[in-house]
C-alpha cells in the first residue's frame, strides 16, 4: 500500500504535527513501507490464534473507589504557561 | 409527502462513584477550579491510569437491569481528538468491545401503550472537563480550562433507532434516568450534567425502509429540550429536502432561547478519532462471582413493579406507572399499602395531594412533611368513618404545614365526623322545620330539592355531618308527616 502527499498532510493536520513540506515524500515512503510490513504479516495464516489487545497475558486490575488524590493544583499550575482565578488559560476556542 | 422521524439516542450518565474511573482524584461537584485534577487527570507523562472498581460494578447493575449480556472481556480504547478540555490528546472509551452489550427497555406511551426500545450497548468512558468562554479572562482572548471533571466515570448508553416520535425519544430518556437512579449507579442530577443526551435524528418518506442522512444533536440536558430540539430538528430537515435540498450529516447545538438547532463550528475532521486499544490498560476481565456480587442488592425493577402494582393491587396502568416514576415514591405507596390494606385510596392520594403538594413545594419524596405513617393514619380514619373525605383534604394541609398526625389534627380542629345519629336528627329537624316551603316542594314531587336540604345540612355541620346518615334520616323524615 502507498500513501501519497495528502495522505501524510491529512495525517500529520491529524495529530497536530507540523511537517515541513520537503520532507513530505520521506514521510510517505517510509510509512507505506511500514504498511507493507503489516500487509506482509495480514498474509501469515493466523487461523486458531486469538486476537490481541495487549501484548501482557495478564487483565486489568481494579482500584478501590477511594479519594487518594488531594488539591496540589498551585503546584501543578506552577508549570502552566498561564493561569487565572485558578483556571488553566489557553487561547479562544469556540464549540 | 408524509415523513417518518427516526431517532437515536445516547446518554451520557455519570456513575456515582467517590473518585474518577482511572484516578484518586474525587468526582465531587463544586469544588474550586482545577482543585481535584490530579496528575492522571491532567495527562502529565509517565502517568498510569487504573481503574476504578465500583464504575465497573456500576455498569454491570445497569447491563443487568437491561436484560443485557456483560461482557466477560472488554477493551478501553483511545479516542483521538485535540480539545483543552481533555489534555492527553485523547479520551479513554471503550470501543469494539463494551462491557454492557444488547438490552431492553420499556416506555409507557400517552395513551398507556407499551413499546419496547432496543439498547445497542453501554460502554465506560471518562468525562473531558469543562471549558470556561469568559470575556475578560487574562485580558480577554482566551478561554478558561477547568479539568476537575475530566476523568469523571461515564456510561454511555446508546439506543438502538427505535423511536419514531420527539415524544417517544422524551419517555426512553424519562425511562433511562428513571432506571440509573432506581438501580443506584447515578444521581441523574441534569443542572451538573450527571445525565446529558445526544440525539441522532433523521427523517425518511413514510415506507421506505433506508435511513435519512442523520444530524446529531449534542448535550441536551432536560427533558424539554430533548422533545423541543428534536421537533425543530425533524421540522427543519423535512424543509430542507421538500425545498430540494440535502440534509447534511453534522453535529448540532440547541439554543433554548431561540428554540432553534446550529451546525457546531469547530472539531472538523472530528470524526476521525483513529481508535486504538490502550496500551495503558489492560483488557477487563469479568467473572460470575463478581457479577453476583454486582446485582445481590439489585431492588425490584421498575417494570416488574409496576406490572404488580397492576396485578396485585388492581391499579391501572396510568396510576401504576405515575408511582413507579421513582424508587422512594414507589416504597412509600407500599408502606402505605402494608399499613392500610387500602391500595386504590392510596394510590389516590398519593397520586392526588400528595403529588400535588410535593409539585407546589418543589421537593422531593423523600423530604415530604406527611410522612407514609401519617399518611396511612389520615387513611384509617377515613376508613373508619372518623373524617369524611372532604374534610380528610384538609386533615392533610394540615399534616403537610407541620401540625401533626391525623388524629391530632382531627382532636384540634374538631374535624370529627358528626355520627351521632340523635345529633343529626336535631340538626335536620330544625332545617326541615325552617323551610315549610321546600318541604312543599319536594312532596309535591320534585325531587332536585333534596339536595337543597343536603346542603343545608352540610353547612349547618361545616361539612362534619356523616353523608350517608343524612341522607337516611332527611328521607325518613320528608317523607313521614
Amino acid at each position: 500500500m502507498s500513501l501519497d502527499a495528502s495522505d501524510i498532510e491529512k495525517i500529520a493536520h491529524l495529530a497536530r504535527l507540523e511537517i515541513a513540506p520537503e520532507s513530505i515524500e520521506r514521510y510517505a515512503a517510509d510509512l507505506s513501507n511500514i504498511l507493507d510490513l503489516v500487509a506482509q504479516m495480514d498474509a501469515v495464516d493466523t487461523t486458531g490464534v486469538e486476537p490481541m489487545a495487549h501484548p501482557l497475558h495478564m487483565s486489568q486490575r481494579l482500584r478501590p473507589d477511594r479519594v487518594s488524590e488531594h488539591d496540589r493544583r498551585e503546584l501543578f499550575q506552577a508549570i502552566a504557561p498561564l493561569t487565572e482565578d485558578g483556571l488553566y488559560l489557553v487561547p479562544k476556542v469556540i464549540d | 409527502m408524509q415523513w417518518e422521524t427516526v431517532i437515536g439516542l445516547e446518554i451520557h450518565t455519570q456513575l456515582a462513584t467517590q473518585s474518577k474511573i482511572f484516578s484518586g482524584a474525587s468526582t465531587a461537584f463544586g469544588a474550586p477550579p482545577n482543585t481535584q485534577a490530579c496528575a492522571i487527570d491532567l495527562g502529565l507523562p509517565g502517568v498510569l491510569p487504573v481503574l476504578n472498581a465500583e464504575a465497573v460494578r456500576l455498569a454491570v447493575r445497569f447491563g443487568k437491569a437491561i436484560g443485557a449480556e456483560v461482557a466477560p472481556r472488554s477493551v478501553f480504547a483511545r479516542k483521538n481528538y485535540f480539545y483543552p478540555d481533555l489534555p492527553k490528546g485523547y479520551q479513554i472509551s471503550q470501543y469494539e468491545l463494551p462491557i454492557v452489550g444488547e438490552g431492553r427497555v420499556e416506555i409507557v406511551l400517552g395513551d398507556a401503550a407499551v413499546k419496547s426500545i432496543g439498547v445497542t450497548r453501554a460502554h465506560l468512558e471518562e468525562d473531558a472537563g469543562k471549558s470556561l468562554h469568559e470575556e475578560n479572562l487574562a485580558g480577554g482572548g482566551y478561554t478558561g480550562i477547568d479539568l476537575n471533571r475530566a476523568g469523571t466515570p461515564l456510561l454511555e448508553i446508546v439506543s438502538e433507532p427505535d423511536m419514531r416520535t420527539p415524544q417517544e425519544a422524551v419517555a426512553y430518556a424519562r425511562k433511562i434516568h428513571q432506571l440509573v437512579r432506581w438501580i443506584g449507579i447515578s444521581d441523574g442530577n441534569m443542572q451538573e450534567g450527571s445525565f446529558r443526551v445526544d440525539a441522532n435524528v433523521s427523517v425518511r418518506p413514510l415506507g421506505q425502509t433506508r435511513f435519512g442522512t442523520r444530524t446529531e444533536i449534542k448535550n441536551l440536558n432536560s427533558f424539554r429540550f430533548i422533545e423541543r430540539a428534536i421537533q425543530f430538528e425533524v421540522e427543519r430537515q423535512i424543509d430542507v429536502i421538500e425545498g430540494g435540498g440535502t440534509v447534511v450529516q453534522e453535529t448540532r447545538l440547541y439554543d433554548p432561547e431561540r428554540d432553534e438547532t446550529r451546525p457546531m463550528r469547530s472539531k472538523e475532521e472530528a470524526n476521525d478519532y483513529r481508535y486504538f486499544p490502550d496500551p495503558d490498560l489492560l483488557p477487563v476481565e469479568i467473572d460470575v462471582a463478581f457479577i453476583v456480587d454486582a446485582v445481590a442488592d439489585l431492588p425490584e425493577l421498575p417494570d416488574s413493579m409496576r406490572e404488580r402494582f397492576h396485578t396485585q393491587y388492581g391499579l391501572g396502568e396510568y396510576d401504576a406507572s405515575l408511582l413507579t416514576a421513582g424508587r422512594e415514591l414507589a416504597q412509600y405507596f407500599e408502606a402505605v399499602v402494608q399499613a392500610t390494606a387500602e391500595p386504590k385510596l392510596a394510590a389516590n392520594w398519593v397520586n392526588g395531594e400528595l403529588a400535588a403538594a410535593l409539585n407546589r413545594s418543589e421537593i422531593e419524596i423523600a423530604r415530604s412533611p406527611v410522612s407514609a405513617a401519617m399518611l396511612a393514619g389520615l387513611i384509617h380514619r377515613i376508613q373508619d368513618g372518623t373524617v369524611s373525605g372532604k374534610l380528610a383534604k384538609q386533615v392533610f394541609e394540615a399534616m403537610w404545614s407541620g401540625e401533626g398526625d391525623a388524629d391530632s389534627v382531627i382532636q384540634a380542629r374538631g374535624l370529627r365526623q358528626i355520627t351521632d345519629s340523635g345529633e343529626l336528627e336535631a340538626l335536620i329537624a330544625a332545617i326541615v322545620a325552617a323551610n315549610p316551603g321546600q318541604v312543599e316542594q319536594y312532596r309535591a314531587g320534585k325531587d332536585k330539592v333534596f339536595g337543597f336540604f343536603v346542603g343545608q345540612v352540610m353547612k349547618e355541620s361545616k361539612g362534619k355531618a356523616n353523608p350517608q346518615q343524612v341522607n337516611e334520616i332527611l328521607m325518613r323524615v320528608l317523607a313521614s308527616d
